[in-house]
């Protein structure tokens, strides 16, 4: 194909706005897939990706319109992903920015909006949804016009779900959008943008050739990390996998690496050909690393083996995945792992659960801590138990926040960030109702419920969105909980000095809330080294029998112990003390009312 | 086998039925009666085998077997095999001085008065018909009757019951002067019209209600009864002229005794196997009609669950269990552990497991721990 007739482009858009719709539209006006094969969302191939209704993993699909070819790149829609989506869009010359026409721009539009701009590419602002009794779409077009920059009758009004104005987007790309420039004849660079993971042909890297082409057979090296391997096959996406002669510059597609572990070849890295390689590598690659950090257990602990198993699977198709073996007094031998952020922690756990059907405990999450002890060591901090004792400095994960809210709630959203240590950076008014609020953050502060917070300090209007933007020095110290006088490892946090006492106090609380009544007085302690800040007792209960049992109610009453048996064995036993699990979580949401649980 | 010795027959008419109430009970069928009670006799007839040939416990229970009409009651007292204790429950407004002579005279030893409070405020929520005296004057009556083996029930835990009523009612009940008492926490069973209606309150009490049952094992403790099951009370031997004054009928339940039950939604538990016959009284007059075995649920009792039974039912009397053949049905480490919290004793070189009293307390949550 001549590279002039070549357009590459993704579609970036708040979550539910309708970006998976819209690829799936395309798809079918192109005729890519026939009406048979078309399942609804043909591009979130995983269980998980169709229920929750995101994209964890970005793909690529070739479609044909109009004697061009178009390659659509497909972007995970989350925060947590943002270096795969900041990659993904380096494949691309142009992006389609889809705003939902009831709903307006949100903070993920404008996250990803600026990153579409920083990688130079030509925005084609869409409005989606217009066929919704409650669209607004003058309003919508309005808001993303001015946040990119265009003229508001270049906004294009469609319903991805009617099919209402798709042509319109096709033709758009092909005129907006400008062809690739890489160099055809230059030694080949190819960028991957994402890889998966196929257990007989092993890691499949998801390339955008920039410049040369590549063929089968090839000897190829990816630049960053040094691995080398044969390309088994290269192809592209239509929307299964097509085998051709080669990838040329421009071209979207794959290459099947044979590597059998996908942490040899990483997102960003460039690959090039042994034979004549490239001097350079496409600019920007870095090593992700994970921010969030949580220890998982096994319900069970003869399920170990298990979660250890389904670690190494999970870790075989996400590089960004991290694991070491923990031993917590409390919880016995399980994982401490690491994620990009909280929806990472999610969608890995919930893979656990459902793919590998293991009951986990998943602590309370917590950040990476950089620490400088009194012995001028620095060490990397990723549970709140391994805090060194005597510390000299102690840096945090920083993050940059942008919070869009009609202005009503601008007051609520600020006291919130102050509450949490937020500085605030500016304010932008995108419309004469919504507010752009930026403010910069410990990281720390977001992982517990922040989320939650902010929803319901703004009855669910906000929406928020965040850039890791460094580590910063904190004033901070680690709380331990005891229980009847054991210290309790999985309860360890670390905050604020500032906050020390009203967090502990606020712990200690819910825990004797959480915390059923023993056989006998349970002191809660929360502590800071060995000075106790609170204190509360969980009374022994006084009575606890069957009223009546004769021969008629013998196998009830029998079904009843044996339950009650069950439930006992379902709770962590630590020291004498019986702890249900959710006791572990009650650091998630200590504000909170009792029992709100975690957002789903 | 010499077959079971004890036998229970389920006499399921009521007037009403009480909110609270979660047996098998019948209200009204006046009609029915003669017809329920050559249904009983037939079974019998066919299950007479699974007896053995003398018995030592008989139990009439219900819904309220004294509203049965006397003389179906009558005829189905006399067919009845005899027994060293022969055991009906009544409600105290049923007992006229004439049906406790007819009681006496067709060899009932020994009758289970539902008497629940003294306080009238709190049999109305409990929809009891019966009033404070009904119970004394049926007390009295029996007494005439030279009955000389009568419990009363009480139930605790009433919404709006004070401490103080709870006192009163100990104090009327034992003012009577009662060879056995039982006394049992109100269950509010979720999905009942009690706890539609009273759910709430008890919700809000049961911090305070908290130290009832304490309360009730105190006072009757002090007035000299034995608290030999976790619900149950008796003079003891030397206040009662020698005489063991337990339920025979209900220690055969808690020993692992086999038993045989009669009636509608009746239990039997027999060489490991246990069989409910159908609640349903249509369908059991009709089976009987035809001469033929009324449904039923079978449950096969596998050696475990006959252990862990044998556990959790011995564990509620205050004589030591006998552990000989019991070990795999218990989860050592608990032992260890609730014996170091002074819940649980080991006596005879640790062949023999007895609850403290703290233990008794706390009797379910223990022996759900003690199980393996």
């Amino acid at each position: 194909m001549d590279q002039n007739r070549i357009r590459n482009f993704s579609i970036i858009a708040h979550i539910d706005h309708g970006k998976s719709t819209l690829a799936d539209r395309i798809l079918e006006v192109t005729d890519t897939v026939t009406g048979r094969d078309m399942r609804a969302q043909v591009l979130d191939s995983m269980e998980l990706e169709r229920e929750r209704g995101i994209t964890i993993k970005a793909q690529a699909v070739r479609v044909a319109w109009k004697g061009h070819q178009l390659n659509l790149i497909d972007t995970p829609g989350h925060v947590d992903f943002t270096y795969e989506v900041s990659r993904s869009l380096q494949a691309c010359e142009g992006a389609l920015l889809v705003v939902d026409a009831a709903q307006g721009i949100e903070a993920q539009t404008v996250a990803n909006a600026y990153l579409a701009i920083e990688n130079n590419l030509e925005i084609v602002p869409v409005v989606n949804k217009i066929d919704l009794p409650q669209a607004d779409p003058d309003a919508a077009a309005a808001e993303v016009a001015e946040l990119v920059g265009e003229d508001l009758e270049r906004v294009l009004r469609i319903s991805a779900k009617t099919g209402e104005g798709i042509e319109a987007v096709l033709d758009a790309i092909v005129e907006r959008i400008p062809p690739p420039a890489g160099d055809p004849d230059a030694p080949p660079r190819a960028l991957v943008f994402d890889s998966s993971y196929d257990q007989y042909r092993g890691v499949v890297a998801f390339v955008r050739m920039v410049d040369g082409s590549f063929s089968r057979g090839e000897p190829v090296r990816a630049m960053a990390q040094g691995t080398r391997f044969e390309a088994e096959e290269v192809g592209f996406f239509s929307p299964t996998m097509v085998a051709a002669d080669a990838l040329r510059a421009g071209e979207v597609g794959y290459v099947i690496t044979g590597l059998k572990d996908v942490s040899k070849l990483r997102v960003g890295d460039t690959l090039t050909s042994e034979r004549r390689p490239a001097a350079e590598p496409v600019p920007g690659y870095k090593d992700v690393k994970p921010m969030v950090f949580a220890g998982l257990f096994p319900t069970d602990s003869d399920d170990y083996p298990e979660l250890r198993d389904a670690l190494e699977r999970l870790k075989l198709n996400d590089a960004a995945l991290f694991y070491e073996p923990e031993t917590s007094q409390a919880l016995g031998f399980g994982f401490r792992c690491g994620f990009l952020g909280l929806l990472h922690m999610e969608i890995v756990r919930e893979r656990l659960e459902r793919e590998f059907d293991l009951d986990l405990l998943v602590t309370a999450p917590n950040v990476a801590y950089r620490v400088v002890t009194k012995a001028a060591e620095e060490v990397e901090v990723h549970n709140p138990s391994d805090m060194p004792s005597e510390i000299e400095r102690v840096d945090e994960p920083y993050i940059k926040a942008s919070i869009i809210v009609p202005k009503d709630y601008v007051g609520p959203v600020m006291e919130l960030n102050t509450e949490r240590r937020g500085s605030f950076d500016h304010m932008e008014y995108l419309s004469e109702q919504r507010v752009l609020l930026v403010y910069e953050l410990p990281l720390a502060e977001i992982v517990l419920d922040y989320y939650d917070q902010l929803k319901s300090r703004t009855r669910g209007y906000a929406s928020f969105d965040y850039d890791l933007i460094g580590f910063r020095e904190g004033n901070l110290t680690r709380v331990d909980v005891l229980l009847a006088g054991e210290p309790v490892d999985a309860l360890s946090l670390i905050v604020h000095r500032d906050g020390a006492y009203a967090r502990g106090r606020a712990l200690v609380d819910r825990l004797r809330e959480e915390i059923p009544r023993q056989f006998f007085d349970v002191p809660v302690q929360a502590a800071i080294g060995s000075r106790v800040i609170a204190r509360e007792t969980i009374k022994a209960k006084r009575k606890d029998v069957l009223a009546k049992c004769y021969g008629g109610d013998i196998s009830r009453k029998r079904k009843l112990l044996e339950r009650q048996k069950k439930g006992k064995r379902r709770m962590k036993q630590v020291g004498s003390v019986e702890v249900p699990q959710e006791a572990f979580l009650a650091v998630l949401n200590l504000d909170g009312p009792k029992k709100d649980g975690q957002k789903k | 086998m010499t077959g079971a010795r004890h036998l229970y027959v389920h006499l399921p008419f009521c007037a009403s039925r009480c909110g609270y109430c979660d047996f098998v009970t019948v209200v009204g069928r006046q009609d029915q009666h003669r017809a329920y009670v050559d249904a009983l006799l037939g079974e019998l007839a066919l299950e007479r085998e699974a007896l053995a040939p003398r018995l030592e416990s008989v139990f009439l229970g219900g819904g309220t077997p004294t509203l049965t009409q006397p003389r179906e009651l009558e005829r189905l007292l006399r067919a009845l095999p005899p027994a060293l204790e022969v055991t009906v429950e009544a409600n105290p407004e049923t007992v006229t001085p004439a049906l406790a002579e007819l009681l006496r005279d067709c060899g009932l030893t020994r009758v289970s008065l539902g008497a629940q409070s003294f306080q009238p405020g709190l049999l109305e929520v409990l929809e009891r018909r019966a009033r404070p005296d009904d119970v004394r004057h049926a007390v009295y009556a029996l007494r005439d009757a030279k009955f000389d083996n009568i419990s009363l029930d009480l139930i605790y835990g009433i919404p709006g019951q004070s401490a103080a009523d709870l006192e009163a009612d100990l104090s009327d009940a034992l003012a009577l002067e009662p060879e056995h008492l039982s006394c049992y926490e109100l269950e509010a069973k979720p999905g009942t019209r009690f706890t539609h209606a009273h759910g709430a309150e008890l919700a809000r009490q049961a911090e305070a209600m908290e130290t009832y049952f304490e309360r009730v094992v105190a006072r009757l403790t002090g007035a000299g009864y034995r608290w030999y099951e976790t619900a149950n009370f008796c003079r003891p031997p030397t206040l009662a002229d020698g005489r063991d004054l337990r339920s025979r009928h209900n220690l055969a339940y808690w020993r692992g005794r086999d038993y045989l039950g009669l009636g509608i939604g009746a239990v039997s538990t027999i060489q490991g196997r246990r069989r409910k016959t159908t609640p349903r009284l249509g369908t059991y007059l009709t089976a009987l009609e035809a001469g033929e075995r009324p449904p039923h649920e079978v449950e096969e009792l596998p050696g475990s669950v006959r252990k862990s039974e044998r556990v959790l039912l011995g564990l509620r009397l205050d004589e030591p269990l006998s552990l000989a053949g019991l070990e795999s049905a218990l989860d050592s480490v608990a032992v260890e552990r609730l014996e170091r919290l002074g819940l649980v004793e080991r006596g005879a070189a640790g062949a023999e497991l007895t609850l403290t009293d703290r233990g008794r307390f706390l009797g379910g949550g223990v022996t759900a721990e003690l199980l393996a």
